[in-house]
């Protein structure tokens, strides 16, 4: 496979990193065709079918247009801020790529703190949402990004700390590590409350449903990127699709196994590897376009609770299980018995949260304008 | 635990609230309504409903047509339930003229209109899911089931929208063959598709967080605000047109009237889910009851005159009250010609539902006053 390219160190890395580059707008235009058919068919649809074979060709025919269509920035748009805005959102992605394992083989750079160095360079993309929303000079821009604002900095929380419980279990930060230590059984069996807040965080983190408040179709129309329109409107869409993929190999990596379980991990070759971590992937992504085509979306207040009086405290438990089970050297199954628990709390939680009979949500006394704007 | 609204009661930094401008052309205004709302952050302080996008003149055009013409118009008042509409204008003029419509063309006149209020109730379902964030599945399930009826109603009447099928006395022309066939297996059809939404919408998680105690309305201030349909009988009132003040042969069936207890939006879904229910129930006893015979009152005259003389008109349309009063100077044409429309009176509470709400909600409580903007600008 990419075993050596060059000898010299940099090249080698800039050429891993020039393919990564190279095949992520392919594989995107390729995941929106699949995130087509899949909401398509859930919906009683068929999805694109007209451009070639099973509507193939729908996502280059697609790019056609956006790359052919007119570039308009508004007149009052802040100029730097808003071209700036669609790279700022897709650089960190490209550079969390670089430290992210596909397979023992397939990679760019294997990274000591790997899981480290990929949620830090992530929450950067936050930059170039508010920078979108900020130089468009939109009110629904503006909303919009105030809104992924306020909602990436909350789920980072809970995303980095999940990876703070995978870390203690797998006693290290390198990913390849983190893999070997699942080789007999997955992380997601030690802990699946870590997994589904993973999750959880993960949805929101790609303004997905339930929790696609910043780029609410329905409120904000687009929500930061309602003015950009061709290429760098399609910018925002690779931004989008690329973290899917990042986020889907980083769940397969640090709780289903990544290209080790359930095969043994010493017999295996390079391309049985690749086809596991494709099943995992797949199936991650599969999980959030299915999410986006059977919920409704969260108000942004509940998705704020969610964060931090149901998210935050449960994760922390997580980690006090693991640092518990591994300090006093407790057997494995307590782990997973705990967590377990621990998940089923977390379910029973938000399922009596959803259901209770709340105080009616009056609308609150406050200064109001009197007159009409017109 | 008492949830409360999150806005700080002391602020550190000063503040202003911004305007912004939903609509006209807006994915959440259902057509060309317009709402400028002042925002506070989240929070909308103030809201200012802007209509008149779609005025056409639609009340004083028939005043210049043929009784039978105005028909025609009556469809595209509210082109969501056009039997309903139709229902009430051709009543009308019955009452006017005192004009006697056959008994099968009654039958007829009322199947159409309870499918028409099921097809209407789908397509709130639908749009109310994508104004809740469903990426359309709602929306495509909805019409999935209105589809098969509309495809009914085109058999009927050659029309997909503008059905102009029923005339002062009775309907246009005869019913189909199998129409009875063809009813069970629409009911059929909506039944499976009743379900699927209650899964769907009903019982999600999501849409209990966010419906569920939004907006309350107390029957006081529904009928403050004239609010009529399921708004109203959210609130608790069992207030049905049908059964208050029966018009067309509905005192001869037996349904229910579905009421809310709290008059949130989430009432307001379930009332609609019943509402279809029991259009299901009309449908099927007037099925069986329907008889044979003419379909167009004896002696009706290819210029209709009707007798001086003014006459107001209610019936129960699927978004409430749609009434129509016509004054008549003797002459082939109605003198004067008003419309009261459900969505009219419904959405002139909007203010009052949503101001101090989230702007996430606003959307929401607008979509569950289910407004048609052709039935509000007229």
């Amino acid at each position: 496979m990419l075993l050596a390219i060059s000898s010299n160190p940099w090249l080698d890395a800039l050429v891993r990193l020039g393919i990564v580059a190279l095949l992520l707008p392919v594989g995107v235009i390729w995941l929106t065709w699949l995130e087509r058919k899949v909401i398509g068919r859930l919906q009683q649809r068929l999805g694109p079918m007209r451009v070639g074979p099973y509507g193939l060709l729908q996502g280059i025919a697609d790019t056609i247009k956006l790359i052919t269509k007119e570039d308009v920035r508004p007149v009052t748009a802040d100029r730097w801020v808003f071209e700036l805005a669609p790279f700022v959102i897709v650089v960190p992605v490209i550079m969390a790529l670089a430290a992210l394992p596909f397979t023992a083989e397939i990679l760019v750079r294997n990274m000591a703190l790997g899981l480290f160095y990929i949620v830090a360079v992530t929450g950067l993309s936050i930059v170039g949402m508010v920078m979108a929303g900020w130089g468009s000079d939109n009110k629904y821009a503006l909303l919009g990004a105030v809104r992924a604002g306020a909602q990436l900095i909350s789920y980072e929380v809970p995303l980095i700390l999940t990876a703070v419980a995978v870390a203690m279990l797998a006693q290290s930060m390198n990913l390849q590590a983190i893999v070997g230590a699942q080789h007999d059984t997955p992380f997601i069996a030690y802990q699946p409350l870590g997994f589904i807040v993973f999750s959880i965080a993960t949805l929101a983190e790609l303004y997905r449903q339930p929790f696609d408040i910043p780029v609410a179709e329905s409120e904000v129309v687009g929500g930061a990127t309602v003015e950009y329109s061709g290429i760098r409107w399609s910018m925002f869409q690779l931004g989008e699709f690329a973290s899917l993929v990042l986020f889907s190999v980083l769940g397969s990596l640090i709780f289903l196994g990544g290209w080790t379980w359930p095969l043994d991990p010493d017999g295996l070759d390079g391309s049985i590897q690749a086809l596991l971590m494709v099943v995992k992937v797949a199936m991650f992504i599969i999980f959030f376009m299915w999410m986006r085509g059977s919920l409704p979306r969260l108000r942004i207040d509940q998705l704020m609770a969610l964060c931090w009086q149901v998210l935050l405290p449960f994760t922390l438990l997580q980690i006090m299980i693991n640092g518990l089970v591994l300090a006093y050297d407790w057997p494995d199954w307590t782990l997973t018995a705990l967590s377990g628990a621990g998940a089923a709390a977390m379910i029973f939680v938000v399922y009596q949260a959803a259901r209770r009979e709340g105080v009616p949500l009056a609308p609150s006394a406050g200064p109001q304008r009197v007159g009409s704007v017109l | 635990m008492a949830r409360e609204t999150l806005i700080p009661a002391e602020r550190d930094l000063d503040t202003i609230d911004i305007d912004v401008n939903v609509g006209p052309q807006h994915p959440a205004t259902h057509g060309v309504f317009r709402m400028v709302i002042t925002v506070d952050g989240e929070v909308v302080r103030d809201l200012d409903p802007v209509i008149g996008y779609m005025h056409r003149g639609n009340e004083k055009l028939p005043e210049n047509c043929d009784f039978r013409q105005v028909i025609g118009y009556h469809d595209r008042t509210d082109y969501l339930a056009q039997f309903n509409t139709e229902h009430c204008w051709v009543e009308a003029v019955e009452k006017l003229g005192g004009i006697v419509p056959t008994e099968r063309s009654q039958y007829i006149r009322v199947i159409l209109a309870e499918l028409n209020r099921i097809t209407s109730h789908l397509m709130f379902f639908g749009a109310f899911g994508t104004d809740a964030g469903l990426f359309g599945t709602s929306f495509m399930y909805a019409f999935r089931d209105r589809e098969y009826v509309q495809e009914f109603f085109e058999e009927i009447t050659g029309e997909r929208m503008m059905y102009n099928y029923y005339r002062p006395g009775g309907v246009a022309w005869d019913v189909p063959e199998n129409f009875k066939e063809r009813c069970n297996q629409i009911l059929d059809r909506i039944r499976s598709g009743i379900s699927d939404l209650e899964g769907l919408m009903i019982g999600n998680e999501v849409v209990l967080a966010r419906c569920r105690n939004l907006s309350p309305m107390t029957p006081e201030q529904a009928i403050n605000w004239g609010l009529s349909g399921p708004l109203l009988r959210s609130t608790g009132l069992a207030h049905d047109i049908r059964r208050a003040e029966p018009y067309s042969i509905y005192d001869r069936f037996e349904f229910d009237i579905p009421t809310g207890t709290t008059g949130d939006v989430y009432d307001r879904l379930l009332v609609r889910l019943k509402e279809m229910t029991e259009s299901i129930r009309i449908v099927e006893q007037a099925l069986e009851k329907m008889p044979e015979g003419p379909i167009m009152a004896e002696g009706m005259k290819r210029i209709l005159r009707v007798p001086a003389g003014e006459v107001y008109m209610r019936v129960e349309s699927p978004r409430g009250e749609y009434g129509v009063y016509v004054v008549s100077t003797g002459v082939d044409k109605p003198y004067r010609h008003k419309v009261r429309g459900a969505s009219f009176c419904n959405i002139s509470a909007l203010r009052e539902m949503s101001v101090g709400h989230f702007v996430a909600d606003v959307i929401l409580i607008l979509g569950s006053t289910d407004i048609v903007l052709c039935e509000v600008d007229r």
